[in-house]
C-alpha cells in the first residue's frame, strides 16, 4: 500500500462529522509535508503559481542556513581561542562530553570549531523547535486553522537572534512569547502584525537581559568577558574596536562576539542574494533599509559630537557590527509584517535604517538598535500602505 | 435583596471596570509591581469610588446638568484629599511609592464613569454599594496582576520571599520585564482573554469577518 493511499484512506476520519475531526490540522500537516496540497481554487480570478507559501517559507529556512553553519563555526573558534587563552583543557557537562567523542578542541580546526558551536547551538534550535511547535499545532487544533511552515522560519531566525550560551528555559520562553503573543493571538500566519521571532527575542531582552546582553554571555565559555563589538563602538567608539585588534574585513566574515546568526555578514548576504535572485524577498526593503541607514550615519558623521563616539562612525561599519545585515536580509523582509506597497516597502526600508542607527547612536541604553527599529517599523507598516493606497486612489481620481 | 447583590457582586466578574469596560488602566500599569502598594491603592480607590458615588447621589437632585461634571470633580478631588492625607498619616512609606497615583485617582475614569452613569440616576444607598461593587472589580484585577508580577518579577508575595533569587543564592532568575509597565498591559490583556474563555457572553462581536475561501475542490 502506498503512502498515498495510505493518508487517502485515513483521510475521511479527519473530516467533518469524522472520528477525528479536531486534528484535522495534524493529519493536514502531515499529508502536506509528503505530498503538494490537492486543492485548487476554481474561482476564474486567481493567479496560479507553482511558487505557494510553502515554497517560500521553506527558501527563507535554507537560506537561514549559511549565517547558521558560520555562526556556529565562529562561536566555537571564539570559544576555543578562549579556552586556549584560559588554559581550559575542556568541557564540562554533557557537551564536553559529546565533544570528546567526535572532535577536540583545536582553534585551528574547522570541524572542532563547528562541534563546539553545534552543542550549543543545536540544542537552541532543538528547543525552539519543539516548543514552538507544540504552540503552533495547539493553536491550528484549537482554531481550526493549518499548520503553516511560516514557523519553520519564525524558529530558525528567533535561535540565530540568540547568545550562544542562552538558558534554554529563558529559549522555550522566549519562543512561547513570540508564537502565541506575537502571532497566534491575532490569529496565525498572515495575520500578525509584528515579526514573531523578534517579539520573542524583544520579551527575552526586557525579561532577562543579563543572559542575552552585557560582556559574559557572547563566548561560550565560563568566566570569559568579551563584550560585542557593537558594544564597544558605544563606550569607546571606532579606536576602541580597532583597539581590540577587529578589522573590517573580520566583522565582514564573522570573526567577532555576537549573535550565532548575525556575526558574518558575509554569509548572510549570500542568504541575501539567493533570496534576491528567487525574488522570495523584497529588494526594495532592503533597498530602503540600506539607504537609510547610510543616509542617516552620513548625517550623523557630519554632525559630529566631541562626547559620544558612536556619531563618527562609518556608514560600512554600522553594516557589518551587530545585528544590522540580518535584521536587513531575514527580519525586515518578512512579507507578513513588511509593508505590503511597492512605495510602502521603501518607505518601511527607510523608517527601519533610520531607526536603528538612531538607537545605536543617540540612545545610551541600548548599544544594538536593530530588533528595535524593526518592531517599530512593523507597527507603521500598515500606514504606510494605507497612505499609498489612498494617494493612488486621490490621483487616479483627479484623472476622471 | 438580589438587586442589592446584583449591583454589588456584577462588578467584579461580569462587568468588570478594567475586564470589560477597559476603564483605570493606567493606575493598574503604574502601581503592581508590588501586591502592597497595589492593595492600598486599591483601598484608596474603592473609598472613594463608594463615598463620591454616594454623596453625588446625594445631591443629584440639585446638580444643574450643564455644570454636573465640575460638581461630580469637586466632590471626587475632595476625597480624594482626604484619603491622600490620610495614607500621608499613616502609611507614608506606601503613599510616597504611590507618589502621583494617588492624586490620580481624580482622574481615574472609573470614578468618574460610575458617578455619571450610576450615582446620578439612583438613591444613595444604591450607589454606594455601586461605587463599592466597582472599586471590588477594580480591587480584583488589580490584585490578581500585582500577585502575577511580584511573583515573577521578585519571587515574592506581599514582601515575602516565596522563590529564592539568583543573586541571594537561590534558583530563581527574576523576570525583568515583569518590574516595566508593559508587562502588565500582556497580563491584562491575558486575563481579559480568560475572562472572555470564562464567561463568553463577553465577548465583542468582530468588526468585519474576512471573508471565506473562494470554493476549493480537490483536483
Amino acid at each position: 500500500m502506498s503512502l498515498r493511499s495510505l493518508m487517502d484512506g485515513l483521510e475521511p476520519h479527519f473530516h467533518q462529522g469524522g472520528k477525528y475531526e479536531r486534528f484535522y490540522a495534524i493529519y493536514e500537516m502531515v499529508d502536506t509535508i509528503f505530498y503538494t496540497p490537492g486543492k485548487v481554487t476554481v474561482g476564474q480570478s486567481h493567479v496560479r503559481d507553482a511558487v505557494d507559501m510553502k515554497r517560500v517559507m521553506t527558501t527563507v529556512w535554507w537560506c537561514a542556513f549559511f549565517p547558521m553553519v558560520v555562526g556556529m563555526y565562529m562561536v566555537g573558534r571564539n570559544a576555543n581561542l578562549a579556552m586556549e587563552a584560559l588554559d581550559i583543557a575542556a568541557l564540562e557537562g554533557w557537551r564536553g562530553w559529546i565533544i570528546a567523542l567526535i572532535a577536540g578542541y583545536d582553534p585551528n580546526s574547522i570541524w572542532d570549531c563547528l562541534i563546539y558551536g553545534a552543542v550549543f547551538y543545536v540544542p537552541i534550535y532543538a528547543v525552539t523547535f519543539v516548543v514552538g511547535g507544540i504552540w503552533e499545532v495547539l493553536f491550528a487544533v484549537k482554531r481550526g486553522h493549518e499548520v503553516n511552515e511560516g514557523f519553520f522560519v519564525t524558529s530558525i531566525l528567533f535561535s540565530l537572534t540568540l547568545p550562544a550560551t542562552i538558558p534554554l528555559w529563558q529559549v522555550a520562553l522566549g519562543i512561547s512569547f513570540g508564537v502565541v503573543i506575537g502571532k497566534e493571538i491575532f490569529g496565525g500566519t498572515g495575520k500578525n502584525f509584528l515579526n514573531p521571532a523578534l517579539t520573542g527575542r524583544a520579551f527575552l531582552y526586557f525579561a532577562y537581559p543579563a543572559q542575552i546582553s552585557g560582556d559574559a554571555v557572547w563566548t561560550a565559555v565560563d568566566g570569559y568577558s568579551g563584550a560585542t563589538a557593537l558594544g564597544i563602538a558605544a563606550a569607546d567608539g571606532l579606536g576602541g574596536v580597532l583597539a581590540t585588534g577587529l578589522t573590517w574585513g573580520d566583522a565582514f566574515l564573522g570573526n567577532m562576539q555576537g549573535s550565532v546568526g548575525e556575526v558574518s555578514t558575509l554569509a548572510i548576504f549570500v542568504g541575501g542574494a539567493i533570496l534576491l535572485i528567487t525574488r522570495v524577498a523584497s529588494w526594495r526593503i532592503m533597498g530602503g533599509v540600506l539607504l537609510g541607514m547610510i543616509a542617516t550615519s552620513l548625517l550623523f558623521n557630519a554632525i559630529g559630537s566631541s562626547t559620544n563616539p558612536m556619531f563618527a562612525l562609518p556608514w560600512h561599519w554600522h553594516l557589518v557590527l551587530g545585528g544590522f545585515a540580518f535584521g536587513m536580509v531575514y527580519m525586515a523582509t518578512d512579507p507578513v509584517s513588511a509593508a505590503m506597497t511597492d512605495t510602502g516597502r521603501w518607505a518601511y526600508g527607510a523608517l527601519i535604517g533610520v531607526m536603528c542607527v538612531l538607537i545605536r547612536v543617540v540612545n545610551p541604553a541600548f548599544p544594538e538598535g536593530m530588533m528595535l527599529a524593526i518592531l517599530f517599523a512593523n507597527l507603521f507598516a500598515p500606514l504606510f500602505d494605507w497612505s499609498v493606497v489612498r494617494a493612488n486612489v486621490r490621483r487616479r481620481l483627479a484623472r476622471v | 435583596m438580589s438587586n442589592v447583590k446584583e449591583i454589588l457582586l456584577n462588578p467584579i466578574f461580569n462587568n468588570n471596570p478594567i475586564g470589560l469596560q477597559i476603564l483605570g488602566i493606567c493606575s493598574a500599569l503604574a502601581v503592581t509591581t508590588q501586591m502592597s502598594v497595589a492593595a492600598v491603592m486599591c483601598i484608596a480607590l474603592t473609598v472613594v469610588c463608594a463615598f463620591s458615588n454616594f454623596f453625588i447621589s446625594l445631591i443629584r437632585a440639585r446638580i444643574p446638568s450643564s455644570i454636573r461634571i465640575i460638581v461630580q470633580m469637586t466632590i471626587i478631588a475632595s476625597l480624594v484629599i482626604v484619603v491622600d492625607q490620610i495614607l500621608g498619616a499613616v502609611a507614608y512609606d506606601i503613599s510616597k511609592q504611590l507618589t502621583v497615583f494617588v492624586g490620580l485617582i481624580i482622574t481615574n475614569c472609573i470614578v468618574m464613569g460610575r458617578a455619571e452613569a450610576f450615582a446620578m440616576q439612583n438613591p444613595p444607598g444604591l450607589s454606594f454599594l455601586d461605587g463599592l461593587g466597582n472599586g471590588l472589580g477594580y480591587s480584583a484585577v488589580l490584585m490578581s496582576v500585582a500577585a502575577i508580577r511580584e511573583f515573577f518579577g521578585s519571587g515574592s508575595l506581599f514582601g515575602i520571599q516565596v522563590m529564592p533569587l539568583v543573586t541571594e543564592g537561590g534558583w530563581y532568575t527574576p523576570m525583568g520585564l515583569m518590574l516595566l509597565a508593559p508587562s502588565a498591559f500582556f497580563i491584562i490583556g491575558l486575563l481579559i482573554w480568560a475572562l472572555r474563555v470564562w464567561k463568553k457572553e463577553q465577548v465583542e462581536a468582530p468588526e468585519y469577518e474576512i471573508g471565506q475561501h473562494t470554493a476549493l475542490s480537490h483536483s
